[in-house]
């Protein structure tokens, strides 16, 4: 750890396929909503912030640690950046069990006393009971919180959360939030979290960054989100 | 034993042999070339691909004479690989093995490849986000989801071992204890009046290998599928 106050610094320029990514913003511990239509590089910017992606030009630093400097040819990869990533679908290991899949980071970054242990994601998470299960016998929900629990306990001083909700049942959606929530609070780390959901804005962040066509259009709070025809300009930001 | 006659049960060990030791030292490269091919992104991909395939398509006797004329005693790789390692692979059964690994590697290569395609490449992200570097997410993530295609590479490649002719005959000649593997017998066989039942004997015996390969491959694959899986 850098001892910096848990804090994101992102500002890059990527030129994409159909748009150029030019956006700046900051971000503090709690979580910051990305949100937008779909192509306006919420996407693109978790990838320049996880490492998968190298961005033309500009900074992305973590709690004072700096992940990529173009200018100053720095580029941590991937694996060194201790970023947490929670994906759409989950991407639990199939050929693991869920214990194996929780305590992957683990095999890597042990040597880290700053950590969750392993006991308490499991109990807090309320996954203790699917420990021996394949990921292929779990429901969504119980995916995302393994998923979740994969990512807090690798240690990450970021967690980046890519619509972690979008596979996950409506009955099962509230109690997911409520443990996003739980997470929050106790692991004080920044989140990044890309969302078309109005509610999931509203419950969850503290700040919301939204994108238009590759650009910062606004930052803000929830409570600042314009109305759904502004934030809607491809139909895809449901206010479920 | 079993009414086999000496010269038969030679010719079935050596083919045993000879595709095992083709199969276990083809899969190495074929796992490295299909990873390459698959993943990376490199100039004369295309010409290293058609390369690799290319003993699928060519005559197996010309294969068999590239393999005389490459690693021979005065092949360049030949020479190479005696003066320096004392390997020798002319009229030997280690030629035979190269020849039989040769002419299965395209089969194995592409079962593999193929597995290594349907990896979702977000699994492979997910292991480097959580501290792996590429060499662990490899051996960690990549590898075993691939193992059933690499498994049932491994068994086509020896089954298909099994019944190369053109490129050994050709290569290493029809030596009885020493390159004459089932195939090779069988015709011998065809070639000399009375040796009908032993031609008949050994086809049988290949073809109870083959069958044999290919249901271990069926029972061995779907052991690993339900380990792993993948089809969520």
């Amino acid at each position: 750890m850098t001892g910096a106050a848990p804090s994101l610094s992102l500002n890059v320029r990527q030129q994409r396929k159909d748009f150029l990514l030019d956006v700046a913003f900051e971000a503090g511990s709690g979580i910051t909503a990305l949100v937008g239509p779909s192509g306006s590089g919420k996407t693109t910017i978790l990838n320049i912030i996880a490492g998968t992606l190298r961005p033309d030009a500009g900074r992305v630093v973590v709690s004072g640690r700096v992940l990529t400097d173009v200018a100053q040819r720095i580029f941590v990869p991937c694996h060194r950046r201790r970023v947490g990533f929670v994906f759409q679908d989950a991407q639990l290991f199939p050929h693991l069990t869920v214990e194996q899949n929780i305590k992957f980071g683990r095999w890597f970054r042990s040597a880290q006393a700053d950590g969750p242990a392993v006991d308490v994601v499991t109990r807090e998470l309320g996954i203790g009971g699917l420990l021996n299960r394949r990921p292929a016998t779990l429901s969504g929900g119980e995916k995302q919180r393994v998923a979740l629990a994969r990512a807090l306990l690798s240690s990450p001083q970021i967690l980046l959360m890519d619509e972690p909700l979008s596979g996950v049942d409506d009955a099962r959606r509230n109690e997911i939030m409520g443990l996003i929530e739980h997470v929050r609070d106790e692991f004080r780390v920044p989140i990044v979290y890309v969302t078309h959901s109005r509610n999931e804005v509203q419950r969850l962040a503290s700040r919301v960054v939204r994108l238009e066509a590759g650009r910062v259009a606004s930052v803000g709070s929830a409570a600042d989100l314009p109305g759904d025809d502004a934030l809607k300009p491809r139909s895809d930001f449901a206010s479920t | 034993m079993l009414g086999f006659s000496q010269d038969e049960w030679t010719a079935i060990f050596l083919s045993l042999r000879v595709a095992t030791v083709a199969t276990i030292f083809a899969v190495p490269f074929a796992v490295l070339a299909a990873y390459a091919l698959a993943r990376w992104k490199f100039p004369g991909k295309i010409m290293l691909d058609s390369f690799l395939h290319l003993p699928l398509v060519m005559p197996p006797v010309v294969t068999g004479y590239l393999l005389l004329l490459t690693f021979g005693k005065q092949g360049v790789a030949g020479k190479f690989l005696y003066d320096y390692f004392g390997l020798s692979f002319s009229f030997r059964w280690t030629g035979a093995a190269l020849a039989c690994g040769v002419m299965g590697f395209p089969l194995m290569l592409r079962a593999i490849r193929l597995s290594f395609d349907s990896i979702d490449r977000r699994l492979e992200t997910a292991a480097g986000t959580l501290g792996a570097s590429r060499t662990w997410t490899f051996f960690l993530v990549t590898l075993p989801l691939a193992l059933p295609g690499i498994i049932v590479g491994a068994i086509l490649c020896f089954a298909k071992a099994l019944g190369e002719f053109g490129a050994t005959i050709t290569f290493v000649s029809n030596i009885p204890g020493e390159t004459q593997t089932i195939p090779s017998a069988i015709y011998t066989y065809t070639q000399v009046p009375g040796g009908e039942g032993q031609a008949l004997r050994l086809t049988l015996v290949s073809i109870g290998i083959a069958m044999a390969a290919l249901v271990a491959s069926e029972v061995l694959n779907r052991r690993v599928q339900k380990q792993i899986a993948v089809f969520e």
